[in-house]
């Protein structure tokens, strides 16, 4: 049989969590994304993981945060408000330098919002839904695979950085069924000497905790930690590049809205107006220099999102505003068409020539 | 082979029953018989039978689905009109029923008016290319679950093994030694294999194949 399997994305982050080594699942159901827990709570019992429905969202991220801290690789997955009930725990592993790995699958929100795919908790993501100067890495998957992939990447990039790396997807996203291929050849391990494993009476106690009673301690930590996280931005965005070649414009799309735009790309290319994607995979940190550059070549930037535009603000700062950048949007759970995303391409180009 | 009067599609969440359900309501409605589709499906939030209500209804083919299906309303609720498909014994009926166990057990209270009319044949999908039915063992443990829901047996195994966009007919062929091993641990006969209209091009030669027009989605590219 081929080396392939047909997966739903939710089902794909599962089984690749269980492939990067994660034994430990905590959650709490909430459409789009119950597959992930109904998948763990199937395959985590036959291999000696624990998969733990908890009691809500918040019960869940505290364990995560306990496992975490003993050093094992743990993952919780929720969707939008599911995640706001996170933030606090997402907080106090920031605080606490606890590498995990979380799953968002987008619905459409403010509120209790909706069930259909969404990209509004981009906010959230990026800039921090939690107190505090914290950051987390925001990985934005655009297909079944990168949805296996990214979540390989993200305990890696997890267990590097001793942070938190967010899994950003949309209800299409989890919902969505392709060919996966799992690569177990990309799964790496860390060493955690900080880990809560017992001092055998050879060492210090570690600690973990994120209550700091020095004002002058805790300004060094959150010192500490931002020259870790300019040390990623520095080396960790990714991106993909879609017909940039000669593009004179550009489209900046993450997941479906990415998906999307790439046949409106196409359908555009046929009229003779040149364009281009640039696609973030990491939403933080933000690929900026590529977005940059983009703008010295350039005429205008469309932000595609499925959202009221969230994106667009990182998007006017990487480009430094030396080019236009328009919106073209849904909001609430729907989906643009490749067909407005081609109109607002015409209008761009129609404008600007 | 005369089709029963009420055809129920069940099996693993993602196995593929909405689309087969669909095509299979063409075929009876082609070979003239008046059908009716009803989405039974309470898991799924999306891609479901009510995505392909266009064309059943140029069809001819009325569709029974949840008034919440594809909405933002999160409720596991049935339609009322779904009585008149097990009372109604002058029409065709092909049931889509949702994914896995879970699923499967809203269609227990539409059982014993089935089991007493005695003129059904309830499908097992099967799609060995889905991570929790790999193998002939996995697939007939999924069969049980499903059956303990909703209290009632299969009576045949479709093979829809495919891996998406990706499938050929080379791929389809491979699963066909899981799928003999299905129908000897579980004592079901295969009443076909489902496919893309495409890959049925390489499968001339092969028994009873039944090509498939597939859901359309408008994001489903890979560039």
């Amino acid at each position: 049989m081929a080396d392939k399997v047909l997966m739903k994305g939710n089902e794909a982050i599962a089984e690749a969590a269980i492939l990067a080594g994660c034994r430990h699942y905590f959650g709490y159901p909430i459409t789009p994304q119950t597959e992930i827990a109904a998948y763990m709570a199937k395959r985590m019992p036959k291999i000696g993981g624990t998969f733990l429905q908890a009691e809500s969202e918040v019960a869940a991220i505290n364990m995560v945060y306990g496992v975490a801290g003993a050093g094992y690789r743990v993952i919780t997955s929720s969707s939008s408000p599911g995640i706001s009930l996170k933030s606090e725990g997402l907080s106090y592993m920031a605080g606490s330098d606890l590498p995990a790995v979380v799953v968002n699958v987008q619905g459409g929100g403010p509120g209790l919002g909706g069930i259909q795919p969404s990209q509004s908790d981009y906010f959230q993501a990026t800039k921090g839904g939690g107190h505090g100067d914290y950051k987390m890495i925001v990985l934005a998957p655009a297909s079944v695979q990168e949805m296996a992939d990214l979540t390989i990447e993200g305990f890696d990039l997890a267990d590097k950085y001793r942070m938190t790396t967010m899994i950003l997807a949309d209800g299409t996203m989890g919902q969505m069924m392709e060919p996966v291929e799992l690569k177990a050849d990309a799964v790496k391990t860390y060493e955690k000497p900080w880990a809560v494993t017992g001092t055998k009476m050879a060492r210090k106690h570690n600690i973990i905790n994120s209550l700091s009673l020095v004002p002058e301690e805790l300004e060094q930590l959150n010192f500490a930690r931002y020259e870790r996280y300019k040390q990623i931005e520095e080396t960790e965005a990714r991106w993909e590049e879609f017909m940039m070649e000669d593009a004179e414009y550009c489209i900046v799309a993450f997941g479906i809205a990415a998906r999307v735009s790439k046949n409106a790309i196409v359908a555009a290319r046929a009229k003779g107006i040149k364009v281009g994607l640039i696609r973030p995979i990491t939403l933080w940190p933000f690929p900026k220099k590529v977005l940059c550059d983009a703008a010295d070549k350039c005429k205008a930037f469309i932000s595609v999102e499925l959202s009221m535009g969230q994106m667009i603000e990182d998007v006017e700062l990487a480009t430094r505003c030396k080019k236009p950048v328009v919106l073209c949007n849904r909001a609430g759970g729907m989906i643009p068409t490749p067909e407005q995303v081609l109109a607002k391409i015409e209008e761009v180009a129609g404008g600007i020539n | 082979m005369e089709p029963k009067r009420v055809s129920l599609f069940a099996g693993h969440y993602g196995s593929g029953k909405t689309n087969i359900a669909v095509n299979y309501a063409f075929l009876l409605k082609k070979m003239g018989k008046e059908v009716t589709v009803a989405d039974l499906d309470i898991v799924n939030p999306y891609f479901r039978t009510k995505d392909s209500e266009k064309e059943l209804s140029e069809a001819g083919i009325p569709l029974i689905s949840s008034a919440f299906a594809n909405s933002n309303v999160d409720l596991p609720a049935l339609p009322q009109e779904l009585y008149s498909l097990v009372e109604r014994q002058d029409r065709y009926a092909v049931l889509d029923i949702g994914g896995d166990d879970r699923g499967a057990l809203a269609l227990g209270r539409y059982v014993p008016f089935i089991l007493e009319e005695n003129n059904y044949e309830m499908f097992f999908v099967v799609n060995f290319y889905r991570p929790l039915t790999t193998t002939a063992e996995e697939a007939m443990e999924v069969m049980h679950e499903i059956e303990d829901a909703c209290k009632m047996r299969f009576t045949a195994i479709i093979n829809n093994s495919n891996i998406g966009n990706d499938t050929t007919a080379r791929d389809v062929l491979a699963t066909f030694e899981e799928t003999e091993k299905l129908s000897r641990l579980s004592g079901l006969p295969v009443r076909m294999t489902t496919v893309t209209a495409q890959v049925a091009e390489d499968m001339k030669d092969v028994e009873n194949i039944l090509p498939m027009v597939l859901q359309e989605k408008y994001f489903d590219i890979n560039i």
